[in-house]
């Protein structure tokens, strides 16, 4: 089979991208975990991990490159390449967003919680759920499937506006729980945008298998 | 008879057209137009081999179609259909039509030295007769018969070609004695001279540097503007770079060359139909 | 390391023997030809330079070999040469522009082929017989020069076809195709690019024609050209003589003073000869230079 080397630097690449979404998946869970064991260290080193999630792109991204230059690929490896790097954009603000869930961790510090931790958990499970099937859909090149994932994006958003709606109270109830309250509604934010993320992923696959670039993740207002 | 056809091959070409429109945007695309010449069914045998195989593709006017394909295809017998230059083979023959603004070229009786004096040709290797420059150029009018001023037909033909500038002094010096890329622009001069509508390009850059390539595909999409340029070429970056339209031939298992598809550069190059298309341009074709 | 060295010098020298040995025989087969070439023109310039004089070109032929001259084998000569050009040139470059341009390759056309090749090697007596029963009997053109060059233009035209159909098989398609490209019909293509283009190597074929028509004795003899022909050649319908069989005669007479003669009348020959060449040279030069400026 023709273009060896090329397939292989393409193989390659794909791989690193999938390590990297791994490494955004697990700073996913250990933000949340963080969050809700009350664990500083932890927090502190989903932040300091970030910094190898960004490292990781910047090399994809220079791979990338060289690839295109040296290799002029067309027709799908065009599209591949394109969605790559594509893509790992979306992955490095997915831990941008996970590191900024640990930060608030950290500030929240050791306080004890005003009441358990159930959506926000809930929020993370789905979004990274999406995200480990949106990158096996990449690997399968398979659009239904990411057509489906992007549906699920309707959970987590009605799920932040749940989170909202039941802080808004907490704060209009209490005062004194105002700066707490907010903090959780960054949270909330963050996780809300993860799965946003993971959602142009998707549209990502679908342009691959396709060659069309649509939005599919309509907003509903 | 010949409008009922000429009426099929149309819709063929808008169908295609259509096709193209369907995928992706339309913005800034190069639209299709009426065909200036379309091939319909267009099969070709050296004796009893075939060479080619049921051929229909519109050429539109206007434009540059890059026809691609691996080698051994048939782009070659394919573009040399158009100026009926395969009939200098003995053992050529011909079923089907070649349409030039709707008549067959390959009808009884046509003169082919009539078709090629209508269908202009540029070969792969530099070919300038070995005379001065400036009779180079004034052959094909001289034997047409032209009556006009030869001198500003020369000169006309020479900057159309972008060669004007550099040879204007030495119009009487052998054209032999011009750089590789200078007489490939002469043979452009030597074939606009004679005014055609057509400029068929069989592989015109392969024996160049790349330097010299690339003043000619600039002067391709020039001429485009006032001509149909057809261009065989093996070299695929080349087509995207030059093209608006490509078409994708590949060789049949009984080695008859087909065509596979027709379409924008820009679609065939980015989300190609047809699963041939897609190995041949990524290189994962044999 | 050292025994590699060695076997590297050793190779190294039996090759280079080989080869130095290879072309030490070359030169002195060079050596050879040209020597004995050498050998044979300066003995005859030494024999008969003294006999060349304006008298000597301006007499006729005589029974006493100091008063004899080669005027009228000269202007024989010269008369047989033009006609022959005459008739062989066109005749010859019109049949090889039909075999290579025109013809189709079929059997009949490599018969034919095969047999203008094969009457290049035809014993030149042969020709004298046809052209004795053609020429000079059944078309009663007597023993003219008329009948001469006729008969010569028939023995050297399978060398001007053959020459100038290899110097037109040797013109590149890409030429003809460029010319067809362009609108040409197919006389256009041959006349005005393809024929040009060969004109060098068919005026080599023409050189090499009369370079063996000049020489030619025996077939003239057949014709009837005879050796004492105390006159000019007038019209084409005149009986002449030939710088060959003039040196012929000569040379077969006992008298050693006719030696001088023929020597230098061979010179005179030469010297016929070496100008027909050098205006052929001097076309074909002119033909070149305008092809590759």
């Amino acid at each position: 089979m023709p273009r060896n080397v090329f397939d292989r630097h393409l193989a390659e690449i794909q791989e690193e991208m999938l390590v990297m979404a791994d490494m955004v998946e697990t700073a996913i869970q250990r933000s949340l975990e963080a969050l809700k064991g009350r664990d500083v260290e932890l927090a502190r080193q989903v932040i300091a991990d970030d910094v190898k999630i960004n490292q990781k792109r910047y090399d994809a991204e220079e791979r990338c490159l060289e690839l295109i230059a040296t290799q002029q690929p067309l027709a799908s490896d065009l599209r591949t390449i394109v969605a790559v790097l594509h893509m790992i954009v979306d992955l490095e603000r997915m831990g941008d967003h996970a590191e900024g869930i640990a930060k608030i961790a950290v500030i929240l510090g050791d306080e004890p919680p005003l009441k358990p931790y159930v959506d926000l958990p809930r929020m993370a499970d789905i979004a990274s759920e999406m995200l480990r099937e949106s990158l096996e859909a990449f690997k399968h090149r398979d659009a239904e499937q990411a057509r489906a994932i992007i549906d699920r994006d309707d959970e987590v958003d009605a799920l932040y506006d749940q989170v909202y709606r039941e802080l808004l109270t907490d704060m209009i109830g209490d005062p004194r729980t105002i700066e707490r309250a907010t903090y959780l509604i960054w949270v909330a934010h963050n996780l809300e945008r993860i799965a946003d993320r993971v959602t142009n992923i998707c549209e990502r696959v679908v342009f691959l298998v396709t060659g069309k670039i649509e939005e599919l993740n309509v907003s509903k207002y | 008879m010949m409008a009922e056809e000429r009426e099929q091959a149309i819709q063929i070409g808008q169908h295609m057209a259509q096709l193209s429109e369907l995928q992706g945007d339309t913005e800034g695309e190069p639209t299709f137009g009426e065909p200036v010449m379309e091939m319909d069914h267009l099969s070709v045998w050296y004796g009893g081999f075939q060479a080619l195989r049921d051929i229909t593709l519109p050429l539109p006017s206007r434009r540059v179609t890059a026809i691609i394909g691996p080698s051994g295809c048939g782009k070659s017998t394919l573009i040399r259909c158009l100026n009926r230059m395969n009939d200098l083979i003995p053992s050529f023959r011909v079923e089907g039509q070649v349409l030039f603004e709707g008549q067959d070229i390959y009808a009884r009786g046509l003169d082919p030295v009539d078709v090629r004096r209508r269908i202009g040709m540029v070969f792969q290797k530099p070919n300038p007769f070995p005379k001065s420059i400036y009779e180079n150029v004034a052959f094909g009018p001289r034997i047409i018969g032209y009556s006009g001023r030869l001198d500003d037909l020369v000169e006309r033909a020479l900057r159309r070609a972008a060669l004007w500038d550099e040879v204007k002094d030495i119009l009487r010096r052998n054209a032999l004695t011009l750089s590789g890329g200078q007489q490939q622009r002469l043979c452009i001069a030597r074939a606009l001279a004679i005014e055609p509508e057509v400029i068929l390009m069989d592989e015109p850059c392969s024996a160049l540097d790349p330097v010299a390539t690339l003043k000619i595909e600039d002067l391709m999409r020039e001429l485009a503007e006032s001509y149909a340029i057809i261009i065989v070429t093996h070299n695929m970056q080349q087509a995207a770079r030059v093209a608006d339209f490509t078409a994708v031939m590949m060789m049949a298992p009984d080695r008859a060359g087909q065509m596979v598809e027709f379409g924008r550069t820009r679609q065939i190059f980015t989300n190609p139909r047809d699963k041939r298309t897609e190995d041949y341009i990524t290189g994962r074709f044999g | 390391m050292t025994g590699s060295q060695t076997t590297f010098r050793a190779r190294l020298f039996a090759r280079r023997a080989t080869a130095g040995g290879f072309l030490l025989l070359c030169l002195l087969a060079t050596a050879l030809a040209i020597g004995v070439l050498a050998v044979l023109l300066v003995d005859m310039t030494r024999e008969g330079i003294g006999r060349l004089s304006w008298d000597f070109i301006n007499s006729f032929p005589s029974r006493k070999p100091e008063q004899a001259g080669i005027k009228a084998a000269l202007f024989g000569t010269l008369w047989l040469m033009g006609l022959t050009a005459a008739f062989a040139v066109p005749i010859g470059i019109g049949a090889a522009l039909y075999l290579e341009e025109y013809a189709s390759r079929n059997w009949l056309n490599r018969i034919i082929q095969t047999n203008i090749a094969n009457l290049a090697g035809v014993p030149s007596i042969v020709y004298g017989i046809l052209g004795l029963a053609l020429f000079v009997r059944t078309m009663s053109l007597g023993r003219s020069v008329l009948a001469g060059s006729l008969t010569m233009a028939l023995l050297v035209l399978p060398i001007v076809i053959i020459a100038s159909q290899e110097a037109l098989r040797a013109v590149p398609s890409s030429l003809r195709e460029a010319a067809y490209g362009v609108g040409a019909s197919r006389w256009q293509v041959v006349f005005h690019q393809v024929l040009p283009a060969a004109m060098p190597g068919i005026l080599t074929g023409i050189i090499l024609a009369l370079s063996r028509a000049i020489g030619e004795a025996a077939p003239l003899i057949m014709i009837g050209a005879l050796a004492f022909v105390p006159f000019v050649p007038r019209s084409p319908m005149d009986g002449f003589t030939v710088l060959p069989i003039q040196i012929f005669n000569w040379a077969s007479r006992p008298q050693a003073a006719f030696g001088k003669d023929a020597a230098a009348a061979i010179i005179v020959l030469l010297a016929v000869l070496l100008s027909m060449n050098a205006i052929a040279i001097i076309l074909r030069n002119r033909f070149q230079s305008r092809s590759r400026g």
